[in-house]
């Protein structure tokens, strides 16, 4: 009975501060809503948050359906989600996984068409690892520019976020648009598509994004719990984690575009890249929280459409929430205070590298 | 040989062309390089006081709707001219005020500056969303309107060499046109006044700045609000000068365009003028390249070049600054790093 006692503790002790930011982000949301409702044909609606998030819980897990959507909504998200964390631990802010994500999506939907006469057991696997080395490259050069000329890769993932967009638009248009549809887009994927294992959207890229959680965690056990990447040569080990974390974001991007859309087409958008910012960290950059977290926001994405039908609340809300939770982690002073907790403080300790190395250079040894 | 006569012939092919084209595009530059300017400005009264904002574009993008929205919901009421003027006040409040949000986050919380400003941008963005689907789209209506340029007499815009650039900064709305005066203001406010000599101080060596009786605190705070109001006037200028409408997410990474042209000037007002005309000069040739196409062997290069690339020209001309410059140029000496006061915890 102690020993229960005991794990409870400690989960509580690494849970508390991110559980109770999520239950005070709803709540705040809440007030948005009653707020909000002022403008909605209805006027003031005191109840309308229990009957949006009541809707919201039923679209998400309130059926076979819903509990399948929000797991293949979840899978992108743990992968970059991934991608995410694995910079956090080595110091480093990867705001491009909206772009490695669609480069992933890109490379994988042209190699997938190429293949889409080979059998299923080669050209799945050779689309997927296509999608893989598209997002790695595509995380290599933020990674080896801040490297060698220290260009903070806050800035320059963002902008090749926006022309990555523009390029790959060109590239549907001019370079591998298939023929015989009225809008640029790639072929059809044939048995390049990732199999569906069960129902009608469960498909194989939920496993391997599982796989992915225990892969990086091995891989940042072996590194002595992410330690070594921050010293151990610093140029080679930035661009080494940022090829990683893009070649994560490409898998997300493969695995959503081989077993979920199907064909790229310009405007596929990645709100992707923005939640996985929020899951790591709302799952403290560990694999295994990154995990839950990612099931988190993929039933919130899975039951916001539900919601917006029936109570007429936008699916924007998802992103104010979202918003919210990393203020309620970033200031978790006001969950304290809120909450009256004494739990440990939730420290990514590895952040404070990213803004030390803001407009390039050493960290400063304690400039205040 | 020849290979290299051909460079040098294309070469003043380019040179003709720009100086055939630039003159008219003037105007076009400032307007577009405005927006950038004002949000660089921010990051300059920022970080010189040495608190790091990368949610400038969140800022904007705020400002950008809620200015809107205060000169759609009014205009009906006081007429389009006053509406719009309120809607600027509005906007300008709107970013002053996440300013002050901002500054409690880093300056007083002490939250990490990367993600307070990360949360704010995705805020920004859920907000603006939010609203405009409950509150804009649902109306059906029209826009809250523009605000009519100013135009200059044909005599002053047609005098050699000095017209075109009295058309540049003066044939402009009133924002676009302002934003001369407040770099100039700026630079002198930060290198000439008390104030000025305060806030590099705070973001240079706080420490020190707080034994001579400097609230640093209270310094930062002053910075980062008037910054994030000027960020609130570039989002005024979008929707209230510019395109006269709202879109989601229509700030479109200008504010970390703002952050590249800072970071280009070297964090001073002028330097940042000088990088957000820049980056609206890229911009401006990128529209204008598929439009007036000049004749010869340059013509036929830039046609074969896709208008999606001259689009990105701007996205990649950032990253190959920063990452050009960026070793080079010596950022305030505490940016990015709170400040603790002695005896607190």
């Amino acid at each position: 009975m102690s020993r229960l006692r005991r794990a409870a503790g400690r989960i509580w002790r690494v849970a508390s501060i991110p559980l109770l930011a999520i239950i005070l982000a709803f709540i705040v949301a809440a007030v948005v809503i009653v707020v909000s409702s002022v403008f909605t044909s209805t006027g003031l609606d005191v109840f309308l948050p229990l009957g949006a998030y009541g809707s919201l819980l039923a679209g998400a897990f309130g059926s076979g359906t819903g509990i399948s959507n929000t797991l293949v909504a979840a899978a992108p998200l743990i992968l970059g989600g991934l991608a995410v964390g694995l910079g956090f631990k080595a110091g480093l802010f990867n705001i491009g996984v909206a772009g490695q994500f669609l480069v992933g999506a890109f490379a994988a939907a042209v190699v997938g068409a190429r293949l889409a006469g080979a059998p299923g057991v080669i050209a799945a696997p050779v689309a997927l690892i296509a999608g893989a080395l598209g997002g790695a490259a595509f995380g290599f050069i933020p990674g080896f520019l801040k490297a060698r000329t220290g260009a903070h890769e806050v800035v320059t993932t963002i902008m090749l976020n926006n022309a990555a967009v523009l390029l790959l638009t060109w590239a549907v248009n001019d370079l591998v648009r298939a023929p015989g549809f009225s809008f640029p887009r790639t072929g059809d994927l044939g048995h390049s598509a990732l199999p569906i294992l069960l129902g009608r959207n469960v498909h194989l890229g939920i496993p391997i994004a599982v796989l992915a959680v225990f892969s990086v965690r091995w891989l940042l056990d072996r590194t002595t719990n992410g330690f070594e990447i921050r010293t151990v040569g610093q140029i080679f080990i930035t661009t080494l984690t940022m090829t990683l974390s893009g070649l994560l974001a490409g898998v997300a991007g493969a695995i959503q575009m081989l077993g979920v859309i199907g064909f790229y087409a310009p405007g596929i958008t990645a709100s992707v890249g923005f939640d996985s910012i929020a899951v790591a960290l709302l799952g403290r950059s560990d694999p295994i929280g990154i995990l839950f977290a990612a099931i988190l926001f993929g039933a919130f994405r899975a039951g916001a459409p539900l919601m917006q039908i029936e109570t007429s609340v936008p699916v924007e809300i998802i992103d104010i929430i979202q918003a919210l939770v990393i203020l309620f982690l970033a200031a978790d002073l006001i969950v304290r205070r809120v909450f009256r907790v004494r739990a440990a403080k939730p420290v990514i300790s590895e952040l404070a590298t990213v803004t030390r190395t803001w407009a390039g250079g050493a960290p400063p040894g304690g400039g205040a | 040989m020849d290979a290299v006569g051909t460079v040098f012939r294309l070469i003043w092919e380019l040179g003709v062309y720009l100086y055939t084209v630039v003159p008219d595009l003037l105007p076009i530059i400032l307007a577009l390089a405005t927006p950038l300017a004002l949000g660089a400005l921010c990051g300059v009264l920022n970080e010189r006081s040495g608190v790091v904002n990368i949610g400038i574009e969140g800022i904007m993008l705020m400002a950008a709707f809620f200015g809107y929205l205060t000169g759609f919901a009014l205009h009906d009421a006081v007429g389009s001219g006053v509406s719009i003027a309120l809607g600027i006040l509005a906007a300008v409040f709107v970013g002053a005020l996440l300013g002050l949000v901002h500054a409690w986050l880093t300056v007083s919380v002490r939250a990490d500056q990367i993600i307070a400003g990360t949360m704010m941008n995705i805020a920004a963005f859920g907000v603006t969303g939010y609203l405009n689907r409950l509150i804009i789209t649902p109306s059906g209506r029209g826009g809250a309107g523009v605000i009519a340029p100013f135009h200059l007499p044909d005599a002053i815009a047609n005098l050699p060499f000095v017209g075109p650039i009295l058309v540049m900064f003066l044939d402009q709305g009133p924002i676009a046109m302002s934003v001369l005066f407040i770099v100039i203001a700026l630079q002198f406010a930060l290198f000439r006044t008390r104030w000025g000599l305060r806030t590099r101080a705070v973001g240079e060596h706080p420490k020190a700045a707080d034994t001579v009786g400097i609230d640093v605190y209270r310094q930062r705070y002053l910075n980062v609000i008037f910054g994030c109001a000027l960020a609130g006037l570039a989002g005024a200028f979008l929707t209230l000068e510019s395109t006269g409408s709202f879109q989601n997410g229509m700030t479109n990474g200008r504010g970390f365009i703002a952050l590249a042209a800072m970071i280009f000037g070297r964090w001073t007002p002028i330097g940042a003028l000088a990088g957000a005309l820049l980056f609206g000069t890229a911009t401006a040739l990128g529209v204008v390249v598929s439009i007036r196409i000049p004749e010869g062997d340059l013509g036929d290069i830039m046609r074969s070049i896709p208008s999606y690339w001259y689009a990105a020209l701007p996205y990649l001309m950032t990253i190959v600054i920063l990452a050009g410059v960026v070793g080079r140029s010596t950022p305030p000496a505490a940016d990015g790093v709170p400040y603790v006061k002695e005896g607190k915890g």
